[in-house]
């Protein structure tokens, strides 16, 4: 008594059981990701003129960056090429290539959440500051010295954290240099950093670049964050699949080969969704 | 899956000492035989008794909620007490504070939609009896079924945290409409809002995981010579659903994660900026859009309501044409008129909205649509009226509940269509009308179409009956409360009663303040909580008679009680582990009943000759 078509495609169909479990999964996916994408729409369309004084755009724009996330795109890309010959070498019989090329696949997708983790880092150690006096900028906070950093959750402070936190009332701000296009409320023309030390009391607002601090900074984290669970989780599968998972190789290759193609379906899509995430939250 | 293999079945059911070549087989402990089960019937039963649970508990939190707005700043008599010892500072003095109030209201609507009736008529009936009535062995992936019963139970576990958290349980309505739901307890970020969120997420997964499996199992396992205009309507219904829940949950749990990152990261997805609450302004960043919200929750929510109701049409079909006897007539307009119904309720979601002024073109568009999806459910509905017609009906008690489903759901569609309408929408929105509406499709509708399958599939699952008598008590006492617990939402609707008011509308229509209303609707809530409570009653036998009979009941002398067509019924009774005994095979269409020149009444699918 055995579920048919686990390994064998059912004729009428035309598919094995898991390919079509896998391609119901992902359309769902695609709503989940679709409805998300709405929301990063919905929400950029209605934000308004002056909320983001610092560039004095409606929506923070070029505050990521973006030669890491091309890099991160080809990383990703490459992991997606991986998986294929992963399957391919299965198909061929050369189990040793096909765990190369997995092993390649695990490391390329644990290389992207390397490389996102230290940009989180950077958007958390990052600055968003508007003094009383109107003047908005974006930069980097020394407090008593240091940098505030991510890893220290304890130290990455809005104002009132600021204030309440430490005992300062000074504190020093690399301001950014100012973008071309940027258009921003600070001082004109200037176009490299710029050393500013002030009174705690100057200060209007200060706050990192956090999800609460901005719609754009929440749906970019909220999205790239859901999107490196899935990594994550691929990555788990398809280490599982390279090593413990791979004794089903022997007993039954059928079955084994068609699993390393549902995962690879799964990593395709994976790979899609940033490919679509990249221009949209980078670049646009 | 050899015919030879199979046959052993029946001793695989008590103690197998005998196959050593079953590598699958292990001693089956408690554990594995009742929680860690793959078998698709073991999962439908466990979903069905879970779900029966809490649609009883959801039945007790609105019993608590009528008797206070019927009898506003009054304890309540019995259970007050025990809510004041469970609940604390809420509930003191044994009356509900609106907060309190508040949380029962978005408590009882969550339960009920997604773990009571959902489950019911989606996992447990689709679970036990799609794969019998395709066929098929078990469900194309019964590891993944059991994982979805888990997701499930967890999500129900971690709701019911939310009733100990600080603030309580959610209490912003089954809806969760932002900012409330967010700023209602926004000094906690752990309160019971967020115990939903994260208990929705875990059923989105259960349903993403039990669709996707049922989708699976009927386009793949079907029987030899199962065509698809050879599946049963019940399976067709299902199959329709399980596309709604794959494809329309997601946006919501895009939406629920959006809501979690409000109220936990403090973000603004639907914080409008400059949002005043309690007289200061919200400490966030502002941005967001409220109505985004209600866009991605009724994006689910409209279909949702249709995952609540279509099961309900295939099980309803089911029973009608084994009870006259008749093929159903128009089973392939019904068919298409389903898979249109699937198609369209994606695309009606903002009649929800018409009051947000999110502009009149929308407003006209969903209209539209939304009149366009009644014509199939109309088709649905007449085509089952007509089948009725000439037929030599046994008045079964699942026959019952399944002719009265016909009129309910009908009084539930039609009052939606004033609804449907945004004209006369915005004066009935928000109101009891609304209330009323739904109850209608969902109550005596979807509900009684539960009881008609609980009553008919019985047999199958237990091997005894149904007590006929206890039945039909059940069935009259049931059919004339819900009329009467829900027909008098109407007037109050027509009159202005908004549907949100803890204290029943006292202040609106009470002796002090008078707007020129009734006062005679608050009279109404005194009727509705009378028959609610009668209600409750009328409930008694049918829980007695379930556990009485699954051991007292009179024993089934055929595996077949119902002389019905489909495969279900050519199982072994119960079904063992692996459900058939000989490999089906189908050679006609689900409904042969009648067949001119047939040996009996009813040519069962898998039989060859209607001769034989
Ligand atoms: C086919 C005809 C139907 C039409 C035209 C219709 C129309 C509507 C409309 C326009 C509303 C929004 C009312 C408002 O909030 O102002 C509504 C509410 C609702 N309908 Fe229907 N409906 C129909 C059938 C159904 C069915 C079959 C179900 C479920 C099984 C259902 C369940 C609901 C629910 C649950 C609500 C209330 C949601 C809430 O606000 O809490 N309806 N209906
Ligand atoms: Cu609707």
């Amino acid at each position: 008594m055995e579920i048919p078509y686990t390994d064998k495609p059912r004729p009428d169909t035309g598919l094995y059981n898991a390919k079509l479990g896998i391609w119901l999964f992902l359309a769902s996916e695609i709503m989940l990701f679709g409805g998300l994408f709405s929301a990063y729409i919905l929400l950029r369309v209605n934000a308004a003129e002056g909320v983001w004084p610092a560039v004095k755009l409606a929506w923070p724009h070029g505050l990521l960056n973006i030669p890491i996330g091309t890099f991160n795109t080809a990383v990703l890309i490459t992991s997606s090429v991986t998986v294929v010959l992963a399957w391919a070498s299965l198909k061929m019989n050369n189990f040793a290539r096909f765990r190369m090329f997995m092993v390649i696949t695990v490391f390329c997708a644990l290389s992207f959440l390397g490389i996102k983790s230290y940009e989180y880092n950077e958007k958390f150690t990052h600055y968003e500051l508007r003094l009383n006096d109107g003047k908005a900028y974006t930069g980097h906070l020394i407090v008593n010295g240091e940098h505030p950093g991510f890893w220290d959750f304890s130290k990455v402070y809005n104002l009132e954290q600021l204030k309440a936190k430490t005992n300062v009332t000074s504190i020093k701000f690399t301001a950014d240099p100012e973008k071309a296009e940027g258009h921003g409320h600070g001082e004109a023309g200037a176009h490299e950093h710029k050393e500013l030390d002030l009174k705690t009391d100057q200060i209007a607002h200060l706050d990192a670049f956090l999800p609460r601090n901005h719609t754009f900074f929440a749906i970019y984290f909220t999205i790239t964050a859901l999107h490196g669970l899935h990594v994550l989780g691929g990555a788990l599968v398809l280490a599982y699949f390279a090593f413990p998972g791979a004794k089903l190789w022997k007993t039954h290759p059928e079955q084994f080969t068609n699993r390393i193609e549902v995962g690879g379906l799964f990593w395709h899509f994976v790979d899609l969704v940033w490919i679509f995430l990249f221009p949209v939250v980078y670049l646009l | 899956m050899s015919a030879t293999h199979t046959s052993t079945l029946p001793q695989h059911g008590q103690g197998h000492s005998h196959s050593h070549d079953a590598h699958d087989h292990h001693e089956p402990n408690f554990w594995h035989k009742y929680v860690f089960s793959t078998d698709h019937k073991v999962i439908g039963v466990q979903y069905a008794m879970s779900a029966l649970s809490f649609l009883f508990f959801g039945f007790l939190l609105m019993l608590c909620m009528r008797y206070q707005i019927s009898h506003p700043g009054e304890a309540i008599p019995i259970v007050g007490s025990l809510m004041e010892r469970v609940l604390g500072e809420a509930a003191s003095g044994g009356k509900m504070s609106a907060d309190l109030y508040n949380s029962f209201g978005a408590m009882h609507g969550n339960i009920m939609v997604f773990l009571a009736i959902v489950p019911l008529v989606f996992a447990a009936f689709g679970n036990y009896v799609v794969p019998l009535q395709i066929g098929a062995i078990d469900m194309a992936f019964p590891r993944v079924n059991m994982a979805s019963y888990h997701c499930y139970w967890m999500g129900g576990v971690t709701w019911f945290t939310g009733f100990f958290l600080p603030g309580g349980a959610a209490k912003s309505g089954w809806t969760s409409y932002s900012p409330l739901a967010t700023v209602a307890e926004f000094g906690h970020s752990f309160n019971g809002q967020t115990a939903l969120l994260v208990g929705l997420v875990l059923l989105i997964t259960s349903s993403l995981l039990g669709s996707a499996n049922f989708i699976a199992t009927v386009v793949q396992l079907r029987a030899h010579g199962m065509s698809w205009m050879r599946l049963p309507f019940f399976v067709w219904a299902q199959f329709v659903t399980a596309f709604l829940l794959l494809l329309a949950f997601p946006p919501l749990e895009a939406a629920g994660i959006l809501q979690l990152m409000d109220n936990v990261f403090h973000t603004s997805f639907f914080l409008p900026t400059g949002l005043v609450v309690g007289g200061s302004q919200l400490p966030v960043s502002g941005g967001g859009s409220p109505l985004l919200w209600q866009h991605l929750f009724w994006f689910l929510g409209h279909p949702e309501v249709y995952v609540l109701v279509l099961p309900a049409f295939g099980i309803v079909a089911e029973v009608i044409a084994n009870n006259t006897r008749k093929p159903l007539w128009g089973y392939k307009s019904m068919v298409y008129s389903v898979i249109a119904i699937g198609f369209l309720s994606f695309i009606v979601w903002a009649h929800h909205m018409y009051l947000t002024g999110m502009g009149t073109k929308i407003s006209t568009f969903f209209q539209t649509t939304t009149m366009m999806i009644s014509i199939p459910s109309v088709i649905i509905l007449t085509a089952l009226f007509i089948s009725l017609w000439g037929g030599s009906i046994r008045f079964t008690v699942p026959m019952l509940f399944a002719v009265a489903f016909l009129p309910m759901f009908g009084i539930g569609g039609l009052t939606g269509l004033p609804l449907g309408f945004n004209a006369s929408d915005i004066y009935l929105h928000d109101s009891y009308y609304v209330i009323g509406h739904f109850h209608y499709v969902v109550a005596p509708g979807t509900m009684f179409a539960l009881f008609a399958g609980v009553y008919f599939w019985f047999p199958k699952a237990t091997g005894r009956m149904m007590n006929e008598f206890l039945g039909k008590v059940h069935f009259w006492g049931s059919l004339v409360c819900m009329n009467m617990v829900f027909a008098p939402m109407f007037v109050q609707g027509f009159k202005g009663m908004s549907r949100r008011m803890s204290d029943g509308g006292a202040i609106y229509f009470g002796k002090d303040v008078a707007y020129g209303a009734d006062p005679g609707v608050l009279k109404l809530n005194n009727m509705i909580l009378a028959s609610a409570l009668l209600l409750f009653v009328f409930q008694l036998p049918f829980i007695f008679n379930f556990f009485w009979s699954i051991w007292n009941g009179r024993k089934v002398t055929s595996d077949n009680p119902w002389d019905a067509t489909t495969l279900d019924w050519a199982t072994p009774t119960p079904p063992p582990h692996g459900n058939f005994l000989k490999e089906p095979i189908v050679y006609r269409g689900p409904y042969e009943y009648s067949v001119p020149g047939a040996s009996r009444d009813f040519t069962p699918q898998d039989q060859k000759d209607p001769k034989g």
